[in-house]
């Protein structure tokens, strides 16, 4: 049972990272329209994903702390502000291509903890757990698949473009 | 939602054979017609010839479609001394019998204007010079040649209309896609109908438009979801009137934050905060399952995946919906009672749903709707996604928008191969390793430096696209070779370093296909003006200069003329869904109208789609396996084979996200663009027609009387728009539309003010698109120009001067005492009801 609790830490640690991940390329990326306003969109997922895993997680007596909100600030502001300096720059296809990738294999990883999650929750005949989880997975089975379609779709024109 | 404002300008009632002379401008919808539900729609002919001109002194009539909006409507082109003066209705038409809008009437006139680029022009030392077409197209070679040795094929990008002829739109597709190998083409229906394409390859498994205008009269039910059909489509908007004056007439349900004549006559007129679209379609959907109006038996044999829809609406209550939408929850119970009782239910759509938010999701919505009550392929049961362009159609089914020729699926590998043996090209010829890039994404590359030369052909992204600033900065790169193929030195002409002048409607041939697959031939009337050249020759010519080869080492574009190049592309569309292998040009010539497919099967074309569940959406036939309607991320080919192994309809749900830009203290309103009646685009041609520029002359900005109440501000004024990305000045018409947003018409640029191609002088310019927003649908990337945020302030009071905005349709005043659009005489039509016989003299042939 320790296992689970274990499972829960670390998947509501994955899910938050995604979402601040989400929310950083978003920003970054300013100018890749797409990519900035479906990355922000794909953060709320994340976030609401680790507002449910904490909610199952208290429930087992384990408090995983607050979820954290959208990450304006100054940061995000001098992120976004560089993205627009560099509208024009041909390199900056590079940096997109490198954080989708990290972006997938964040996505990646929280599906294996949710898989993990799901068989567990099988094992153990918890529909609650069970529940939660076939309504979250989803969502991250489809970031990842956002983030390989984007990959395929932007990877042609950035590499030999350069 | 509506009250006190002035009722419809309405027309005359026409008895058979009667004749009338109307002022097109005050009435623009003419005289009425009546007729009874199912009854045929009785021909009125409308002729307008200038002015000293009598019918009996016009040498030829020659025969054509229409070229200012989607709708199709056969005209003739009346000819004297090898000079346009006038247009007449053609009353055999299935799609007008005989009728005209505004646009048509008067527009032609643009073709003669003094302004007409007449040569080439290249850039020299920084200034648009004259040049002949040697000098211009050995450049346009010169640049293509070299970007193709040093930066290869990636480096050349297209961008082109909805306005051209469809052997235009092949023969770019086939020089583009096997003579150049780039992805890049795309057509500006991206701008109008990309979201209409989608939702039907998402919903169908293709495009193809799945109903018929015909469906008008037989429908009980008309819903309208974001189209302001009396101004997008007003000869099909007199059809309507003529019904809901005849017998048994239609209910008519309108979703429109303005107070448009649709709304004004509807039975039911919901206006929706922007972007909450498919809360509102959610709501609906929940309705009509809660209440089981469904057709179990429909939605058992021709659908998958309606348990994951009323699943994923199952929570989506009118009362849900209500805040969100700002609609009262009984008017959306109330909505879905009229959909659901229907007996013939017809949906239409346009772009209130396709320049919105969750665009795709929502226009997919309403083919469910559809698809649930089973409510498709059968007289007056249908959905129109419209189209806003005359030949947005022939654009989408030529590949020349982002998509390969005749709906094959670049996904498929037999679909490619089947297309690389139509060309005689080896298939890796053709680029296929992911999506044929969509036009806001070729912007991006050219802004990035990675496309190096844009050929933009037949339209004006430096007003039409979203955030001019940026395009503006974009086509103004040195190191971006910009070749604009156009009418009239326009904005982005400007900014081009090489210009080509085209001739237009009436000066070349060509056959466009209108939103329900009507396919007309439209044929040269007069010269064009100078040497300017039809698009069509323009492309044989540089695809002959550029010497591109088939795999043998034979010309790959074997073509010379417009009918060898139709000849072409029905090989390319054989056995396709928009197949055209029946249709000759002599066929054209005949009876007026012919809607494909049209083949050995069909010899005379296909009303309906869908008359049996979705004919092309098998795995193996399909155009496309389907995006996630949120995210665009595209599904694999094994995915779409499990979910939908016996090719049937797919119902797809999609759940509710709030717009990308909310009002905020800064910017407290929502702003919203779009179109008005007597103009199209960016002014091109109706500015340059006298009738139509006096109908609306300049910008203007719409808001309510609450909201212009509380700013202090009155009819007339001089009001500033801001958002973040930039501002316009325009004068302030106080409307009916709906509390907390702003309207903008889109159509005013900049070549006829001083600054001739952006702002000048520091000042705010005038382009609605100053002011949008650069994101788009990730599942149709159509760009969002309803959705932003927005601050209103005045500039300059108006001192009781009203706007010269037109008081005839969604832009009337609240205010009693604004003086009244009218044409006068320069804009007298006759109209005459019930003839059928369209008199001697009237063939194409004669024309030429």
């Amino acid at each position: 049972m320790n296992g689970v609790n274990l499972t829960l830490r670390v998947l509501h640690h994955g899910e938050r990272h995604l979402s601040r991940q989400l929310t950083a390329v978003a920003e970054r990326h300013r100018t890749e329209h797409e990519v900035h306003h479906v990355a922000t969109d794909l953060a709320e997922w994340s976030r609401d994903n680790a507002v449910r895993l904490a909610g199952a997680a208290d429930a087992r007596g384990v408090h995983l702390g607050k979820p954290s909100g959208p990450t304006a600030g100054v940061l995000s502001g001098l992120r976004e502000k560089a993205a627009e300096a560099v509208a024009q720059r041909p390199g900056t296809g590079l940096l997109l291509l490198r954080d989708l990738r990290e972006l997938h294999l964040s996505a990646a990883e929280n599906s294996l903890h949710w898989e993990m999650l799901a068989q567990a929750a099988q094992a153990m005949r918890d529909e609650d757990l069970l529940a939660m989880v076939s309504r979250c997975h989803p969502r991250t089975l489809r970031q990842m698949r956002w983030t390989n379609t984007m990959i395929k779709n932007l990877a042609p024109q950035i590499l030999t473009g350069l | 939602m509506t009250g006190g404002v002035p009722a419809p300008p309405g027309g005359p009632t026409l008895e058979a054979g009667m004749s009338a002379s109307i002022d097109r401008i005050a009435r623009p919808w003419g005289g009425r017609t009546p007729y009874a539900r199912h009854g045929t729609w009785p021909p009125r002919v409308d002729t307008f010839l200038e002015e000293g001109v009598a019918p009996d002194q016009v040498q030829r009539w020659v025969r054509a479609a229409s070229i200012l909006h989607s709708d199709g409507d056969a005209m003739d082109i009346a000819v004297v001394d090898g000079r346009m003066v006038g247009v007449r209705g053609r009353a055999d038409d299935r799609v007008n019998r005989g009728r005209l809008g505004p646009k048509d009437l008067f527009g032609w006139q643009a073709n003669a204007s003094a302004d007409r680029l007449t040569t080439p022009l290249v850039r020299e030392g920084g200034r648009l010079v004259e040049c002949d077409w040697d000098t211009a197209m050995r450049r346009i070679v010169a640049r293509s040649r070299e970007l193709l040795d040093e930066r290869g094929p990636g480096s050349i990008g297209f961008y082109t209309s909805g306005q051209l002829y469809l052997e235009e739109y092949y023969t770019l597709a086939v020089l583009a896609r096997a003579g150049i190998g780039t992805h890049h083409l795309d057509g500006n229906t991206r701008l109008c109908t990309a979201t209409a394409a989608e939702a039907l390859k998402q919903s169908f498994g293709c495009d193809g438009q799945p109903g018929s205008y015909d469906d008008l009269d037989h429908a009980d039910v008309v819903a309208l979801f974001g189209h302001n059909i009396a101004e997008t489509q007003p000869v099909q908007w007199m059809r309507l009137l003529d019904r809901l004056e005849g017998g048994d007439p239609p209910r008519l349900l309108c979703v429109d934050p303005r107070p448009t004549q649709v709304a004004r006559t509807a039975a039911l007129h919901l206006a929706p905060r922007a972007g909450t679209n498919l809360a509102l379609l959610n709501a609906l959907l929940h309705e009509i399952i809660r209440t089981d109006r469904v057709d179990h038996a429909y939605v058992e044999a021709h659908t998958v995946g309606f348990e994951e829809l009323a699943s994923r609406v199952r929570e989506c209550t009118p009362r849900w919906a209500a805040p969100i939408c700002d609609v009262p929850a009984a008017a959306i119970g109330e909505a879905a009672e009229l959909l659901g009782t229907a007996e013939h239910l017809l949906s239409t759509v346009l772009q209130g749903v396709y320049q919105s938010h969750q665009a795709t999701a929502t226009a997919v919505q309403i083919n469910n709707l559809h698809l649930i009550r089973g409510m498709l392929g059968r007289p007056g049961a249908g959905v129109l996604q419209m189209n806003g362009q005359p030949t947005a159609q022939n654009t989408r089914e030529c590949g020349a928008d982002g998509d390969l020729p005749g709906f094959r699926n670049w996904q498929n590998d037999s679909h490619v191969a089947d297309l690389a043996e139509v060309w005689n090209v080896e298939p890796d010829t053709i680029a296929h390793y992911a999506p044929p890039t969509h036009a806001l994404q070729i912007f991006r590359y050219a802004e990035q430096g990675s496309i190096r030369m844009l050929w933009i052909s037949g339209t004006n992204p430096a007003v039409s696209l979203p955030e001019l600033s940026r395009v503006r900065s974009i086509l103004g790169q040195e190191r971006l070779f910009v070749v604009a193929q156009d009418l009239y030195l326009t904005e982005t002409a400007q900014l081009a370093d090489v210009v080509l002048p085209a001739a237009t409607w009436g000066e070349k041939t060509g056959v466009s296909t209108n939103a329900d697959r009507t396919v007309h031939l439209s044929e040269k009337a007069v010269e064009p003006p100078g040497t300017a050249r039809a698009d069509l020759e323009i492309f044989l010519d540089y695809a002959a200069r550029m010497d591109f080869r088939d795999k043998d080492g034979g010309p790959l574009v074997t073509w010379h003329d417009p009918e060898s190049a139709f000849e072409a592309w029905k090989r390319c569309s054989a056995g396709r869904p928009c197949d055209y292998t029946g249709i000759t040009y002599d066929r054209l010539r005949g009876a007026s109208g012919v809607q494909w497919p049209c083949n050995e099967q069909a010899p005379d074309g296909t009303e309906r789609l869908c008359t049996d569940g979705a004919g092309w959406a098998h795995p193996d036939v399909c155009q496309s396996y389907g995006k996630d309607l949120v995210t665009g991320a595209a599904d694999e080919p094994v995915e779409y084979r499990s979910l939908n192994p016996d090719g049937k309809a797919v119902i797809r749900a999609a759940a509710y996200l709030p717009p990308h830009e909310a009002p905020d203290a800064e910017h407290p309103f929502q702003l919203t663009t779009g179109r008005t009646l007597y103009h199209f685009h960016t002014r091109t041609k109706t500015a340059r027609a006298p009738q139509l520029n006096a109908a609306a002359p300049g910008v203007w900005v719409e808001a309510c009387a609450s909201d212009a109440a509380g700013l202090g501000l009155d009819e007339g004024d001089l009001v500033e728009v801001s958002t973040p990305r930039g501002a316009l000045r325009g004068r302030l018409r106080v409307t009916g539309i709906r509390p907390g947003l702003l309207f903008v018409p889109f159509h005013y640029g900049y070549w006829d003010t001083q600054a001739r191609y952006g702002p000048g002088g520091g000042e705010p310019g005038r382009a609605a698109n100053e002011t949008t927003v650069t994101d788009w649908d990730p599942v149709s990337k159509q760009p969002l120009f309803k959705t932003a945020a927005a601050a209103l302030r005045l500039v300059e009071r108006g001192n009781g001067r009203p706007a010269l905005a037109p008081t005839t349709t969604a832009s009337a005043p609240s205010r009693p005492g604004v003086p009244p659009t009218t044409g006068q005489t320069a804009a007298l039509t006759t109209e005459t009801a019930g003839t059928t016989d369209t008199s001697a003299g009237t063939s194409g042939r004669d024309g030429l």
